[in-house]
């Protein structure tokens, strides 16, 4: 059996989608805690220091670059698939079938996806590209050091109303896509002890809507000026 | 009671079909739904029309012959249940029942609603099988399994391959059979010695009939007349992942 056997097969398309979802989850963590710095109130300081500590790092920079390639394997793949899967069923049903068993947004994934893969094109262009490419303010900290001035770019960019409710959107996207995607994740690299799939739905749950949750807040609050 | 039916009808593979209306009267509900089909075949007959083929063998629901989609659902809509063993009390006087076949490009309309299931054999063929040395059977109890391997893998080989998961999967995906098909082998010593060329093969066989892919909804597990769980997908998968990296080839 060759490798590309394994990868073209219908599991392994799967697989591909698993595991490199499970990286973006990952990378969530990451991003999520490294932002939740906005709200130590010190005037971005301590956010700051983490986001220059993660651009001038080599180790984040190597990952980064792992991290794109996840993520365009991850939408290449899941169009693919569903074009695919599509395909498989050319005169469709007069009644539909529905909800039973299934729920709407574990349906639903291509379209939540895509949600998601515009917001990103923003967020990319208001973040990541600036503080990669075209450059950012600086700031200097308390030891004394310039850095890019992420945390007054969040605040600028947060003022506008429909930005946020762009940002909040695509955070519930985030949420219904995590919702399936965390414990399909899982399934597909085959967990099917009872005890751990318990756990896998419960955490799965838990963090898609914890973590849109928290990204969503960080908008909200610059634009309620919940932060300073 | 009487009743409206809105059924598929379709000469064969290569012609296209369209719903027809039909009106059938003085239904009993202890009937069951193929009964009350064979009663609108021979009213059909009595009017010199051509009969609704539909599939149907053992009536009682062991046998996976039949498969119609009614009103939204694979064999109807009781749960854990066969078309044949729907019984014409879980419809009201004056119903319009819609009744089509089997819908994917895997399973081809023969005629009506009778759908070519071959696809499904040929899955068996690439390795639903185990190999066992001729002579004399062995003492059925000289090989000791534990009583949950025993019980999961007997819950597995409840599929009756009836075909009713790929019909509610958006992706005709034939999965929950598979995994069905696979577990239930997996899970005895006696399984073990195909067990990585038996997931392979017949995942390729799967492939080949140009079954979809699984996404995990769960709408397979909703339909499936013998409750084959998804947890066995997931087992499917780990087969297929363990097979994959260890293969030798
Ligand atoms: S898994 Fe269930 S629905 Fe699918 S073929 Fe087997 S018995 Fe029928
Ligand atoms: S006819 Fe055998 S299961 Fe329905």
């Amino acid at each position: 059996m060759t490798w590309k056997q394994v990868f073209t097969s219908s599991i392994g398309k799967k697989l591909v989608m698993a595991i490199t979802g499970i990286s973006l989850i990952l990378f969530l963590v990451v991003h999520v805690g490294l932002n939740a710095c906005i709200w130590a109130n010190d005037g971005g300081e301590m956010f700051n220091r983490a986001a220059n500590f993660m651009g001038s790092n080599v180790v984040p920079r190597i990952l980064e670059v792992g991290l794109f390639g996840g993520i365009f394997l991850h939408i290449i793949q899941g169009y693919m698939l569903t074009v695919q899967n599509r395909s498989k069923r050319s005169i469709g049903y007069a009644v539909d079938y529905g909800n039973r068993g299934s729920k709407w947004y574990s349906r639903s994934m291509a379209i939540l996806g895509t949600l998601l893969l515009l917001f990103f094109i923003m967020h990319w262009k208001q973040f990541w590209i600036p503080s990669r490419f075209t450059g950012v303010d600086e700031v200097q900290l308390s030891n004394g050091k310039s850095v890019h001035n992420l945390y007054a770019l969040m605040r600028d960019t947060f003022q506008n109303l429909w930005v946020v409710i762009l940002y909040v959107i695509g955070c519930i996207s985030l949420g219904y896509h995590l919702a399936h995607g965390f414990q399909s994740a899982f399934r597909t690299i085959g967990v099917h002890n009872n005890r751990y799939n318990k756990m896998i739905s419960a955490v799965g749950y838990g963090f898609a809507v914890i973590v849109p949750l928290a990204f969503a807040m960080m908008p909200v609050s610059f634009y309620l000026g919940w932060v300073n | 009671m009487n009743l409206n039916l809105k059924v598929w009808r379709q000469k064969n593979t290569a012609t296209k079909g369209g719903f027809k209306l039909y009106r059938v009267e003085n239904i009993s509900s202890e009937m069951s739904f193929l009964e009350m089909f064979d009663v609108l075949n021979e009213q059909l007959i009595h009017e010199g029309e051509d009969p609704i083929t539909f599939d149907h063998d053992c009536r009682e629901g062991i046998c996976g012959a039949c498969s119609m989609y009614i009103d939204g659902k694979p064999h109807g809509p009781w749960q854990a249940n066969t078309t044949c063993q729907l019984h014409m009390r879980a419809f009201k006087d004056g119903d319009t029942i819609v009744v089509e076949p089997w819908r994917a490009n895997a399973f081809p309309v023969i005629k009506d609603l009778m759908v070519d299931r071959t696809a499904f054999d040929r899955i068996i063929q690439a390795g639903g099988y185990i190999s066992v040395n001729t002579g004399n059977a062995v003492d059925g109890n000289a090989l000791p399994i534990p009583k949950d391997d025993a019980d999961a893998s007997f819950a597995a080989a409840m599929c009756i391959g009836c075909g009713a998961c790929v019909a509610a999967c958006k992706n005709s995906s034939a999965m929950l059979f598979l995994s069905a098909k696979v577990s239930h082998l997996a899970l005895l010593p006696q399984g073990n010695p195909e067990r990585k060329s038996r997931v392979v093969n017949m995942l390729a066989q799967m492939d080949k009939e140009g079954f979809g892919a699984c996404t995990n909804t769960g709408a397979c597990e909703a339909t499936c007349p013998k409750e084959i769980s998804l947890t066995n997908i997931a087992r499917l998968n780990q087969e297929y992942l363990v097979a994959s990296l260890t293969d030798n080839k």
